[in-house]
């Protein structure tokens, strides 16, 4: 079965349509880069999957259950928080939270969800001890334990990624979503990122990464999707889509990139 | 009863309208606040059939409270505790019981509506990018502005508001035009008897306590200065 299942997928802004039918398909462990110029749809798709934009159109299972429809207009505000766990997002300006150290921004959403666990108040300070744990373990995961108790002002743009890539794996999400995860950084931190995520891939974590780093995109990912103009242009292996693109705007795309 | 101490009484009633003013002022002001943000549009609906896109777009609530705000920072404070202390008993037949309960209440709606303005500058300087975080992290909208928002709100706006709290320290003693006894009608009677020097003691008083305030309230900036951002 597909761990995840996007169908149809419309979104406009106003008068502007962005996505105008985007459909795709995951299986467990996989890794998808989403590629495409500016304006062609990338970041509002990973926005409407993660619930940041409601999507006027289309379908999303993951699993095999659905999780959103745009028909189905009782969604409620808690069946999507619900759903939104299933997904982890890291975002291209890192969002951390400036008032609260390394190791508190890894926790902070674990603890406040554990609150709603029925055995939080009778296990509590093992639960929160877990979390703890847990926390360091993923942040040593991305190189980061000498930093646990410093504050995102006092860490350099790639740290800043690496706490918020460890944020959102705390929450254990089924897919991890990467918008341009390295746009905002000095080319000489991109490697460090790339290098994390490059060991999740190892790690057997589904992925999906839009991004403007080709040569990066063909080396992590299972299967590449070229977005254009809101639908996906063409779909494959990265020595399919890359090294032998057909369609004419995947091609165009490719080639202003290498001048 | 010298006259240090019958400006010092005077100044005890300046001290508790501050006290008061602020206790009420805080709190009000977040309410304000909330409905200058309102975005309730009841109208929305009728976007579809008609072409009047004011109706569609109007929210009662934000604009109600959008005018009050424009009324109060629009005319002068003096006025205001003229209209709360005589405007029950002239227009409704029913006096109010103190002139202090009018000054409180003149006060108190006053600063919260300065305080609400620097209260939505400090929200709204929020950057989005915070609650979407929140929000992918599977926060509540509740968790998301009392963990997240809120202490991020409060380090923004403590500058601005030790301003408007230094000001307020020296306003009270506008509560004398409707004949609250305070230390600067205290300090005139001496000068209508040919003696100066407690006008001078006044002033001393008033930076005493704004010298107080002012050390407290930079401790405070240096303690939310932790992190930058």
């Amino acid at each position: 079965m597909n761990i995840l299942e996007v169908k149809n997928i419309h979104k406009s802004f106003g008068r502007t349509k962005v996505l105008e039918g985007v459909n795709f398909s995951m299986k467990e462990g996989e890794v998808l880069s989403i590629l495409g110029s500016s304006g062609s749809g990338k970041t509002t798709l990973l926005r409407c999957i993660n619930f940041l934009e409601r999507a006027d159109e289309g379908v999303i299972t993951v699993n095999g259950e659905v999780v959103f429809d745009a028909k189905d207009a009782s969604l409620t505000q808690k069946q999507i928080r619900k759903s939104q766990l299933n997904f982890g997002l890291v975002f291209q300006s890192f969002n951390l939270f400036p008032q609260y150290n390394v190791l508190e921004n890894v926790t902070l959403a674990p603890k406040l969800l554990a609150k709603e666990r029925e055995d939080y108040k009778t296990n509590k300070s093992a639960i929160l001890a877990e979390i703890d744990r847990n926390a360091k373990d993923i942040l040593s995961r991305v190189g980061l334990s000498e930093k646990l108790t410093n504050y995102p002002c006092e860490l350099s743009g790639g740290q800043q990624q690496r706490v918020s890539i460890a944020r959102a794996l705390a929450l254990k999400p089924k897919i991890l979503f990467f918008d341009e995860p390295t746009s905002a950084l000095d080319p000489e931190l991109t490697g460090e990122i790339l290098r994390v995520i490059k060991q999740l891939a190892k790690e057997n974590i589904t992925m999906v990464i839009v991004t403007h780093e080709i040569n990066f995109a063909k080396n992590v990912s299972d299967r590449i999707l070229f977005m254009d103009s809101g639908i996906v242009a063409e779909e494959g292996t990265p020595s399919d889509v890359i090294d032998n693109p057909q369609n004419e705007r995947t091609k165009a795309f490719l080639s202003q990139l290498q001048d | 009863m010298n006259a240090w101490q019958q400006l010092l009484e005077g100044f005890a009633t300046n001290f508790l309208l501050f006290v008061v003013t602020i206790v009420l002022s805080l709190p009000l002001g977040l309410l304000i606040t909330l409905c200058t943000m309102s975005k309730w549009a009841p109208f929305k609906s009728l976007s579809r059939f008609t072409n009047m896109k004011w109706l569609a777009d109007f929210k009662p609530i934000r604009a109600i409270s959008k005018t009050f705000v424009w009324i109060i920072r629009g005319t002068p404070l003096m006025l205001q505790l003229m209209v709360v202390l005589y405007a029950p008993g002239l227009l409704f037949n029913y006096p109010i019981s103190s002139r202090m309960t009018a000054a409180i209440i003149a006060f108190v709606v006053n600063y919260a509506a300065y305080f609400s303005e620097i209260y939505r500058g400090g929200i709204e300087s929020i950057s989005v990018g915070q609650y979407e975080a929140g929000q992918v992290l599977g926060l509540t909208k509740v968790q998301v502005f009392f963990k997240i928002v809120l202490f991020q709100v409060i380090k923004r706006i403590t500058p601005p508001m030790g301003n408007e709290l230094i000001t307020l320290v020296k306003d009270t003693s506008l509560a004398r035009v409707i004949g609250v006894v305070e230390i600067l009608q205290n300090a005139e009677r001496f000068s209508a008897r040919g003696i100066i020097w407690p006008l001078f003691a006044t002033g001393l008083y008033f930076l005493v306590f704004t010298g107080i305030l002012s050390v407290l309230l930079s401790y405070a900036e240096k303690k939310l200065d932790y992190y930058k951002g």
